[in-house]
Parts: structure tokens; C-alpha cells; sequence
């Protein structure tokens, strides 16, 4: 592919929530409901801006934070690919219908651009105290996809990833940035839409009356006919059987519920993505992600120059949790440390993961400032 | 074109009072360095809920090879626009760092190795437009930095304004490169000196 | 076969497991009878209806139809209807929610949608209680009115849902009741047609939660109750506090979809 290489992507010096937007549109977003937050806001901006100049793009600035989590369900159930960004006080208000999303298995993207919380907290500000929320945040026993980026290139990228993600497996996903990566300014070149992977929901294979919209089509996931395709299905929040009708009958409930998990959990190999750097021969592992993995790196590279065996593992999946490589890190490493800008909400994944097996040390930082590669280092040192 | 020259780490903090133009400036500096000149740049910023007034920063690192961290810790380079802003972050100019300030609003350095120009005073009687104070920075910071080009930063500053104002801001850019070629120096003396004294201060401490 | 047996055979879903939630005497199954005539009546696509619901005894009338339904959360069908009529305009998009719904819990979503003027028919079925919770206070209780939640007479004045659509800015506004079946048929039909949002409100007796804590002795004194106390809107004198019915407001303000299309294009044009 010689002719490829000769095309010279367009380069921009851009923030990461520009990145996001970029990401999402490349990715095949023709929708994006939001309600202005900071600092978040760029992403609703700049969709803003670019949808409406799209062939079928549409942007709705939605009267709160739940509307636009329902306005992008409804757009998902048409067919649409869906996205809405927002940061930790709206994050709360969302919770309930990114549970409804999982429930009716609509495929969406929601951002949250984590800034210093609780409640208010400090909205300009950057903090990682949203990752347990993220996970657990709806009510209900659920699985989900949340991943993170650390750099403005890879906003980019996680931005495609969140949404071949929930094409694919047909599930919200969450992508947790941090105002620091969000308001970062980096050079970032935009792929041709042909150099990247853009997947799309399964669509019914059967005609309407043969069609059981919650049966498991393939890898767990049924297939998705869109409202007005002809099929009329009925979506409910309610517990439903494989045609889609409310149910409590324990063994039709059990079915359902062991099938949501399924999809996800079985396919942790395609889920789980990380970044190893300098681990090979590490007897110490710095266990990061979002910026403060960009301080960790910087940190590693000192202390690498310094003699010290030490590596970086990068969680850009956060949940599921990557128990694989951070199992082998486990049993290779001395001790891990955990810097985190919260108390210590990975940091518990990665002991129940560790199980007594070796040290693991934390780093925590909730005044609102990015942990400095030098704190890093005196820890590791 | 002139082969780039290569740089390990380079730090700048450009601080002052929310409204100043300082976010502005720290995104078409980053825009230039990074787009125009090819080097690898990160830009960070950081305000307060006020869109005037309060407090302001923007933070620029650039470097020949991929950055990681992308805010700053030792800086090369502080240009301070307000008495607090240069009280407050001085403690983080690194030895052999320069420290550049509005000579007008800084009035009590915390030091005297430092160099200095009226830049809102320049911006106002020369221009006659106060808001170009930051596209004047721009300029005497272009003097400062052996690796920028006055050209590629000119035509950064044409590809990021809005072309009502061009010509006003190529004029207060200009005023800003002559002015620091006419009253700080050759830019090589100007890090020789500050070297020096970084030098010597060190010195001083290893012999406590 | 009759025509009641028809439309039952064309427009419920014989796959769907009935008997449906509705208690005996209640209002809900009268206001889905009004919707499937319309909807036949108009001659709409099955395809291309969607019915939005809420939750509560009205949210469950979605899974009985065979269009395209919905069933959301509490108080969000219209966010839902307005995500699905802005990403495929061609649809008709029909949402029914209860009082709890429309002007509680979901009180913000429906002053909005009025204002944006969102091409979605809303239909409001006003039983003036919580009746799937057991008999809640709602905010359309009328005020002394009794509820689990009121036990001693509600202190708060009720929402009267025409007046706050007609407020906000619905395109079309309109009320009748599930005594009035002919009107009802009427007015839901213009109600769908309408460009932009209508808001239709239909009275609805709830005579298990409702009536049993109002002393309404039976079901036929609740619809008694209906018949004596609203009058046609045309016919209402000055003085008579009965409740009105009919339509009370039918502006011609283009759909917020419709607009938006032309926006696109004019913006696609300009490049």
C-alpha cells in the first residue's frame, strides 16, 4: 500500500476533548445530546459545531443531564451511533439510564471529563475519583466497559475504541478522561477514514416474524433491528425474555441476566487493552492511568537512568479490570505502586487482584493537582 | 528550511491575571512550536471559574523526542505579568531558568537576575490596543528561544487569528522581537548569564 | 367479524402474554382503544409509529400495541421521544405517560418539549394518583383530595396539565376524557396529525386507588362523576368552574426536526 503512505494526514494542535469529538465523528457518531459542563463542554462545542454540517448529523443541547442521556437511548434504538459527554456532577444525574442502556443493550459512548468531586468540588480541576462510579454508579448487578486515555493522540483512538466497543458487544461504554488530558493541547494528525477499524451493530439476519430481538445472535450479543426498520419490537427497563416482553419466571430472568455478563466476560482478551513499558525485566511496576500514567512514565524514565529495574503498566481498559497483566505483575514484581488522583479506587482492584502476594503501595492526591513525576519517583526510590 | 535544533526538555510558564491573553498565547506559541516548527509540544492550562480577572496560567514543554509528562516542574522559562503570579511560581524557575516580566506590573521581583519590558505599557502607547499585550510577549519570547523562528511564528499567528485582527498582531509581534533585541540582549548572553549565575548559586550551596 | 375484533387482530400482539395490568373499571384501556382507532383511522404505517412510555399503569400500554414501543423510565419518555423523532423524522412518534410522569418526576422534560416544540404527540393519562405503587399523592391530586400520601387531605394545589402546556408553549393542547370516547377518538387524531408537539390530556378514573379513598362507591360514579363535571370548552359560561374539554390551543409553529432539516441543508448548500 506505497500510494497510502504518501497521504499526509492533517495535523492539528488540539485539546483532548477536541480529540474526543474528532474520535467520535471518525467513528461514525451522526448523534450527540449533551448539557453544558466543565470541563467537558468543548466536546458539546465542537459537535455542535460539525454535526449539523454532516449529511444526517444531529446535535441537541437537552434541558438537563438525564435528558440527554435519554435523548441519546432513543437515538441509539433508531439506529443511530450515540454520544454524550459530561463531567462528575452530570455523570451522577446519568446513572440511572446508563443502567436502562445496559438493561435494553443500546450501544452509546458517554464521556465524563473527571474533575475534582465530591458534589461541586472543583470544576476546574482535575481528579480521578469517578473510577468506582463508573463502574458500580447505576443500580443493579451489571457489567460494563469504561475506558480511559492519558495523551490527546489517544483520546482519539480510545474515542473509536468506546464505540466499535459498543456497536460490538451492544452495551454503554464509558470513557473516563481527567481535565488535565481533556484541556492538554497536543499535536494530533487525523486518520483517513480508511486506515481505521469502524465496526457496526449486528443486524437481523431473519424476517420480522421469525426475529427474537433478545436472543443471543453471536459472542452473546443479539442482533439489533433499528425503530422503523419493520420489526416493532418492544424495549422495556423492565427484566424481559428473548422476545423482549417483561418476565420474572426465575429461569427466563437468569437466562437473561448470565447472558449480559457473558457477552463482556467472555471476551476479555478483546476488552482488556494496556500499555507495557520497560516490564520485561521490572522488579518494580508503576500500575497507572489517565495523566497521572504520563507522570509515571516520565518518573520511570528517571529512574531507568538511575539503575532501578522499573516499568509501567497503562490501564486504558479500566473495567473489567485487568486482572491478566496485572496477575503477572503480581508474581514478577517486588513491589507496585498504585498513584492514583483519588484515595485508592484502582488501588483496590489491583489488591484483590494481588491477593497477598506481593507489596503494593498507593499514591494518592485529592488536592486537585496532577501527581508530579517527581513524587513518583521518591516513592519508588 | 534551517535544520531543527534539538532540545531535551524545555519548560515555560506564562502566568499573569485571567484576561491577559495568556491562554491565547500559550496555545499559538504551542501551535507554532509544535505545527510550524515541527517539535514536540505539550500545552496545559490552568483558571479559575472567572473569564476575567482571578488568576491565570498556561504551561508550554517542548522537546526533540515524545513527552510524557506534560505540565511542569523545572522551569527554563517564567514570564510573570503580575506581582503575584511571579511571587508565586518563582520558587519554580529551575537554576539557569530566566525569569522575564511585565517591568510596569512587576515591581518587586524576588530577585534581581531577571529581565524585564513594559509590555502592557508598550501594548497601550505603541499599539494602542491593550489586548495585544500577549502577542507582544509572543515576540520578545520568539527573541528568547535560539529555537524559534520569527517567520514560521508569524505565520502561526496568521493561521490562528481571525484576519480582522492580523495586521494589528503582526505589528505588536514585531514591537515585541525589537524591543527585547534592543533591551535584553542577544538571546545567547541572555542563558549564558543566567547559566552562570545558576552556577555560582549552586556552588554557594555546596559549600554549606 | 366484528370491527372491535379487526382491529384487535391487526394492531395488539397476540405474542404478548395477556391479561393486561389494568384493574377492572379502569379508564387507561379506553384511552388504548381511542389510540389504536386513531392510528387506524389516520391510515399511519404500523412501521412508523412509535409508542414512548413511561412508567407506571400507563407506561404498561406499550407492550400490548404492535408498533414500535418503548418503555422507559420514570418521567423520561419525552427525552426518549425526542432522540428518536430528531434522528428519524419520518416516524410518528406517540408518548404516553401518566400524571406522575408528565408533571412530576418528568415536569422539566415536558416544559421543554413544549418549548422546542419537538414533533411527538404526548398524551397525558391523568388518574390523579400513583395507581401501581398502591395510591400515591400525585401532582395532580385535586387539593383535600385523600391518598396513602395524603392521608389526612392533600394541602398542595394540583397542576392543571392544559394550562401549563398551553404555557410552555405546546403547538396544539387539547383535553378530554375516557367518558367522552367519541371527543377522545377526535381530538387524538388531530393531536397526532398536528406539525410540532400536541399534548393531549385524557381524564382517566383510577376507581382501586383513587375512587375507593374518594368515596366513590362504584366504578359507573366515577364516569357519573366525569360526565356531570366537565363541559365542552365552546359551551362553558362564565362562572362554571366545571372542567373543560376540547382544544385549547392550536398554533402553526414549524416542528424543531423540521427546522433543524433546513438548517442542515442550508448549511450543506453554503459548501
Amino acid at each position: 500500500m506505497a500510494h497510502r503512505r504518501r497521504r499526509k494526514r492533517k495535523e492539528i494542535f488540539a485539546q483532548g476533548n477536541e480529540a474526543v469529538a474528532q474520535g467520535a465523528l471518525l467513528a461514525g457518531c451522526t448523534f450527540y445530546a449533551g448539557y453544558p459542563i466543565t470541563p467537558s463542554t468543548e466536546i458539546m462545542e465542537i459537535m455542535a459545531q460539525r454535526l449539523p454540517r454532516t449529511e444526517d448529523g444531529v446535535f441537541l443541547q437537552m434541558e438537563d443531564e438525564i435528558a440527554s442521556m435519554g435523548a441519546a437511548i432513543g437515538a441509539s434504538l433508531t439506529g443511530r451511533k450515540a454520544m454524550t459527554a459530561t463531567s462528575g456532577p452530570g455523570f451522577s444525574l446519568k446513572q440511572e439510564l446508563i443502567g436502562y442502556a445496559c438493561m435494553v443493550e443500546a450501544p452509546m459512548v458517554i464521556v465524563n471529563v473527571m474533575r475534582g468531586g465530591p458534589s461541586t468540588g472543583l470544576p476546574t480541576s482535575p481528579a480521578q475519583g469517578d473510577v468506582q462510579m463508573a463502574r458500580w454508579g447505576t443500580h443493579g448487578d451489571h457489567p460494563i466497559i469504561v475506558l480511559s486515555a492519558s495523551t490527546v493522540p489517544e483520546c482519539l483512538e480510545m474515542t473509536v475504541v468506546a464505540f466499535n466497543m459498543a456497536e460490538k458487544y451492544r452495551t454503554p461504554v464509558i470513557l473516563l478522561i481527567d481535565e488535565v488530558t481533556a484541556h492538554t493541547r497536543e499535536k494530533i494528525s487525523i486518520p483517513f477514514e480508511d486506515e481505521l477499524e469502524v465496526l457496526s451493530r449486528m443486524q437481523p439476519a431473519v424476517p420480522p416474524e421469525w426475529f427474537k430481538p433478545y436472543a443471543e445472535a453471536a459472542r452473546g450479543v443479539p442482533a439489533m433491528a433499528a425503530i422503523g426498520q419493520g420489526y416493532r419490537c418492544h424495549v422495556t427497563g423492565l427484566t424481559h425474555d428473548q422476545m423482549g416482553y417483561p418476565t420474572s419466571r426465575p429461569d427466563e430472568v437468569n437466562e437473561f441476566m448470565t447472558r449480559l455478563f457473558r457477552k463482556i466476560d467472555n471476551y476479555y482478551h478483546d476488552v482488556l487493552i494496556v500499555d507495557e513499558y520497560q516490564l520485561e525485566d521490572a522488579e518494580y511496576a508503576v500500575v497507572a492511568y489517565g495523566c497521572v500514567a504520563r507522570s509515571a512514565h516520565h518518573a520511570v524514565d528517571q529512574a531507568r537512568a538511575r539503575g532501578h529495574k522499573v516499568g509501567l503498566l497503562t490501564l486504558k481498559t479500566l473495567f473489567p479490570f485487568a486482572r491478566p497483566a496485572v496477575e503477572k505483575l503480581c508474581m514478577q514484581c517486588e513491589h507496585i505502586l498504585v498513584p492514583e488522583m483519588n484515595m485508592g479506587q484502582i488501588s483496590r482492584e489491583v489488591k484483590r487482584v494481588n491477593n497477598g502476594r506481593t507489596r503494593i503501595r498507593t499514591l494518592n492526591r485529592v488536592d486537585g493537582q496532577i501527581i508530579t513525576p517527581s513524587e513518583i519517583l521518591k516513592a519508588i526510590l | 528550511m534551517k535544520e531543527l535544533q534539538h532540545i531535551e526538555r524545555f519548560e515555560i510558564r506564562l502566568s499573569g491575571t485571567g484576561g491577559q491573553g495568556l491562554i491565547t498565547l500559550g496555545r499559538v506559541l504551542g501551535h507554532s512550536l509544535a505545527l510550524g516548527h515541527g517539535y514536540n509540544v505539550t500545552q496545559t492550562q490552568s483558571y479559575g471559574p472567572e473569564a476575567r480577572g482571578g488568576s491565570s496560567r498556561a504551561d508550554v514543554v517542548i522537546s526533540s523526542s515524545a513527552i510524557s509528562f506534560p505540565k511542569t516542574e523545572n522551569l527554563d522559562l517564567l514570564i510573570a505579568l503580575s506581582q503575584p503570579a511571579c511571587n508565586a511560581y518563582y520558587r519554580f524557575l529551575k537554576r539557569g531558568g530566566v525569569l522575564l516580566v511585565d517591568s510596569e506590573l512587576v515591581q518587586h521581583a524576588p530577585t534581581n537576575q531577571f529581565i524585564g519590558l513594559p509590555f502592557t505599557k508598550l501594548a497601550k502607547d505603541k499599539i494602542g490596543n491593550e489586548l495585544t499585550l500577549n502577542t507582544i510577549v509572543l515576540g520578545a519570547v520568539t527573541h528568547l528561544l535560539s529555537f524559534a523562528e520569527p517567520r514560521i511564528m508569524r505565520k502561526s499567528l496568521e493561521e490562528i487569528l481571525p484576519p480582522k485582527i492580523q495586521a494589528l498582531n503582526i505589528k505588536a509581534f514585531n514591537l515585541g522581537l525589537r524591543e527585547a533585541k534592543r533591551h535584553l540582549g542577544d538571546a545567547p548572553m541572555i542563558w549564558q548569564t543566567a547559566a552562570e549565575n545558576g552556577v555560582e548559586e549552586e556552588m554557594e550551596g555546596f559549600e554549606d | 367479524m366484528s370491527d372491535v375484533t379487526k382491529l384487535i387482530h391487526e394492531y395488539l400482539r397476540h405474542n404478548k402474554k395477556f391479561p393486561h395490568v389494568f384493574c377492572a373499571g379502569c379508564g387507561h384501556g379506553i384511552v388504548l382503544g381511542s389510540l389504536v382507532r386513531s392510528v387506524h383511522a389516520l391510515q399511519l404505517q404500523k412501521d412508523n409509529v412509535v409508542i414512548v412510555a413511561g412508567i407506571g399503569c400507563s407506561g404498561r400500554m406499550a407492550a400490548y400495541v404492535d408498533f414500535n414501543t418503548v418503555h422507559t423510565a420514570h418521567g423520561r419518555a419525552l427525552t426518549f421521544a425526542t432522540g428518536i423523532k430528531m434522528a428519524n423524522p419520518e416516524l410518528n412518534v406517540i408518548c404516553v405517560m401518566g400524571d406522575g410522569d408528565a408533571l412530576s418526576i418528568g415536569g422539566n422534560h415536558l416544559i421543554h418539549a413544549a418549548r422546542r416544540n419537538i414533533g411527538v404527540t404526548a398524551l397525558v393519562l391523568n388518574n390523579q394518583i400513583y395507581g401501581m405503587t398502591g395510591g400515591q399523592c400525585s401532582p395532580a391530586t385535586p387539593q383535600g383530595d385523600m391518598s396513602m400520601t395524603s392521608p389526612f387531605g392533600s394541602l398542595e394545589q394540583p397542576f392543571d396539565t392544559v394550562e401549563l402546556a398551553k404555557a410552555a408553549g405546546a403547538n396544539f393542547v387539547a383535553r378530554s376524557t375516557s367518558f367522552h370516547a367519541n371527543q377522545l377518538d377526535k381530538l387524538m387524531q388531530q393531536a397526532i396529525v398536528h406539525p410540532g408537539f400536541s399534548v393531549l390530556e385524557a381524564l382517566s378514573p383510577c376507581p382501586t386507588q383513587y375512587g375507593r379513598k374518594n368515596k366513590f362507591r362504584n366504578v359507573v360514579d366515577m364516569y357519573n362523576w366525569l360526565k356531570k363535571n366537565t363541559v365542552k370548552v365552546e359551551k362553558q359560561k362564565e362562572g362554571d368552574t366545571r372542567i373543560p374539554t376540547g382544544v385549547f390551543q392550536n398554533l402553526d409553529r414549524p416542528g424543531l426536526e423540521e427546522r433543524y432539516v433546513e438548517l442542515r441543508q442550508s448549511l450543506q448548500a453554503e459548501e
